[in-house]
């Protein structure tokens, strides 16, 4: 009868866990549906053409963010053509060529470590490099060089993953009939390897629109009345957009947030959303 | 193709190794072809080393426009004043409002996201099903890749009227709403990273608890988690230093004054928060103000700096038994 009572006490402790446990998974994503879900009750309403064809403005009503999307297009691009061929660069050299040299331990244990610095202060190594020592200014190229940093080391660790990825079999094969280390590794490893490299780079740039302070650090303008005409132009960016229309105390200002902030999250939805097409693709042409 | 005998996966492994020699040596003889092998070796090299370029850039940056900033204001006074008024005319340097607003908002984050993301990790590794699974985990990982500014926003907007309904005298800008969303950013950093220490406790744990008569969650909390205890520590430890370097969060919604308090209700400005302050005026290089910046940016780093070495260092002693 005792043994009863403490079995089915046990059991109604074993489910209340479980379920405190369910709670604790549930109760973040439920509060990531309620910010979507008031972004969206906010600021679609908000979006038509006007908004993305308009520059900014000191109504709210007629403000829009032109300037900004041209200027996170070229700064992603700008970024991803300096960070992604840099960090395969070195993904391939540590995985194909380093071995355990002292270069290719110090570049690890640098990477593991440069992950963690937070993002603002890579806005700092921007101003004090970039825009000061190397004389490019508040410019859109001074932008693209500190993001590339930024993402640098997620488009490294993506790529060894990819690399790794590549059976040693195929390497050896290869080897056999001759082939040097670089026609192996262009000829045979890389192409393999391509799809999971592109993914994790598209990823690490799809974060990089996100970015708010670096950019801020770095000097983007919050208010800009023409479009970027080249590398070294002043420039604005989305997230930088929404931060001044966030910063005002006018209500019609939030709503032009919101909807800033939908541009910006299907941008990068999209983006991503092209990453796992591009994969598939690319297995399917490989397999 | 893989499924071969141990032995001929020696006898590859040796006859890789001899092959690697044998390129070698041919590409030592060999002409021009040698030549492009090792401009290429020397340029993905080159790439690898541009890394150990960005750590030293960061150095370089913080500690020239440091040890400027210590030339007009001396150590003693950046240590032991309790103001920051450095935009002000009569100028405070003493860092302890920005450390003290940095360290409210991240113990406002993690008293969040500890107990959800330990819990979230327990129910991921020990509870749900392989398809609850499969959902779970890319769902809880969206939450990580929300853009901050996206979270900034939803503080202000949303969470801080909210959490004013319940808390009273609760500021506009204030502490504590940026301090849980932050929370919520960094609880899938905690869930996915303890899942991964507990899922790494062997299973023969599981079987013993179970074997002394011991119910599932006895095993769990008992057994499992005390296991796991290193990599947790290590999650919770680099999530806490998430929360320390977030910035647009903080910048949006716990006001611009830099105030000694631990009140969670009252408006404080962190570490990262005063940079962005600094960045959006036009202050020139070369000005105390300019160099203020740097000298925050130093302290910041150095405290993100120790907290990700001392969580590798947890991490890296992995598995000591169950105490």
């Amino acid at each position: 009868m005792n043994a009863w009572a403490s079995e089915q006490r046990s059991r109604t402790g074993e489910r209340a866990f479980r379920s405190l446990c369910l709670f604790a998974v549930l109760v973040p994503l439920a509060l990531l549906g309620a910010l979507l879900f008031d972004v969206a009750l906010d600021g679609l309403g908000r979006i038509d053409l006007d908004f993305l064809r308009n520059y900014p403005s000191r109504k709210a009503e007629r403000a829009g963010l032109l300037p900004s999307l041209v200027g996170t297009v070229y700064l992603i691009s700008l970024t991803a053509l300096l960070a992604v061929p840099l960090g395969a660069g070195a993904a391939v050299y540590l995985e194909e060529y380093g071995g355990r040299t002292r270069l290719s331990k110090l570049v690890e244990v640098n990477i593991a470590n440069l992950a963690g610095v937070p993002s603002v202060i890579y806005g700092l190594l921007g101003l004090g490099i970039f825009v000061r020592t190397c004389g490019m200014g508040r410019s859109l190229l001074a932008g693209a060089c500190t993001l590339a940093l930024l993402i640098l080391p997620i488009i490294i660790i993506a790529s060894r993953e990819a690399l790794r990825n590549v059976p040693k079999d195929l390497r050896d094969a290869c080897y056999g009939l001759g082939a040097t280390k670089w026609q192996t590794t262009r000829q045979v490893v890389l192409p393999l390897a391509l799809p999971g490299i592109l993914t994790g780079s598209i990823l690490a740039v799809s974060r990089a629109i996100g970015e708010t302070a670096p950019l801020i650090v770095v000097g983007a303008s919050t208010y800009i009345t023409f479009l970027p005409d080249g590398p070294m132009s002043p420039f604005s960016a989305l997230p930088i957009q929404i931060f001044n229309w966030v910063s005002r105390p006018n209500e019609a200002f939030l709503e032009n947030a919101s909807a800033g902030i939908i541009v910006l999250l299907v941008t990068m939805l999209s983006i991503n959303a092209a990453a796992l097409v591009l994969r598939a693709r690319l297995q399917a042409r490989i397999g | 193709m893989s499924s071969s005998k141990p032995e001929t996966n020696i006898e590859r492994a040796s006859a890789s190794k001899d092959m690697d020699a044998r390129v070698r040596r041919a590409s030592i003889k060999g002409s021009s072809r040698s030549i492009g092998e090792s401009v290429i070796e020397k340029c993905l090299a080159a790439s690898g080393a541009a890394s150990i370029l960005v750590t030293l850039g960061i150095i370089y940056t913080l500690s020239a426009e440091t040890i400027a900033f210590f030339a007009e204001v001396s150590f003693a006074e950046f240590l032991l004043d309790t103001e920051w008024t450095p935009l002000f005319s009569t100028k405070h340097f003493g860092i302890w409002p920005l450390v003290s607003g940095t360290l409210i908002t991240s113990v406002a984050a993690i008293a969040f996201a500890l107990p959800f993301g330990l819990l979230s990790a327990i129910y991921l590794c020990e509870y749900a099903t392989p398809k609850a699974r499969l959902f779970l985990k890319p769902a809880l990982e969206v939450l990580a890749g929300v853009p901050t500014i996206v979270y900034g926003f939803f503080a202000l907007i949303v969470v801080t009227p909210w959490l004013q309904a319940f808390v009273p005298d609760l500021a506009g800008f204030n502490a504590l709403a940026p301090g849980l969303v932050i929370g919520i950013m960094i609880t899938p950093m905690i869930a996915s990273l303890s899942e991964d220490a507990l899922y790494a406790v062997p299973n023969t744990l599981r079987e013993a608890s179970y074997g002394l008569g011991a119910d599932k969650v006895t095993t769990i909390l008992r057994v499992v988690v005390p296991a796991a205890r290193s990599g947790i520590t290590a999650s919770v430890l680099l999530a806490i230093s998430r929360a320390v370097g977030e910035t647009m969060i903080v910048a949006i919604a716990a006001g611009q004054r830099p105030t000694m308090t631990i009140d969670p209700r009252e408006s404080v400005q962190t570490m990262t928060a005063f940079i962005v302050q600094v960045s959006m005026g036009d202050t020139p290089a070369g000005t105390l103000e300019y160099r203020t910046i740097f000298a925050v940016g130093s302290a910041l780093f150095l405290l993100t700096f120790c907290i990700n070495l001392l969580s590798q260092r947890i991490a890296r002693s992995k598995y000591e038994g169950v105490a």
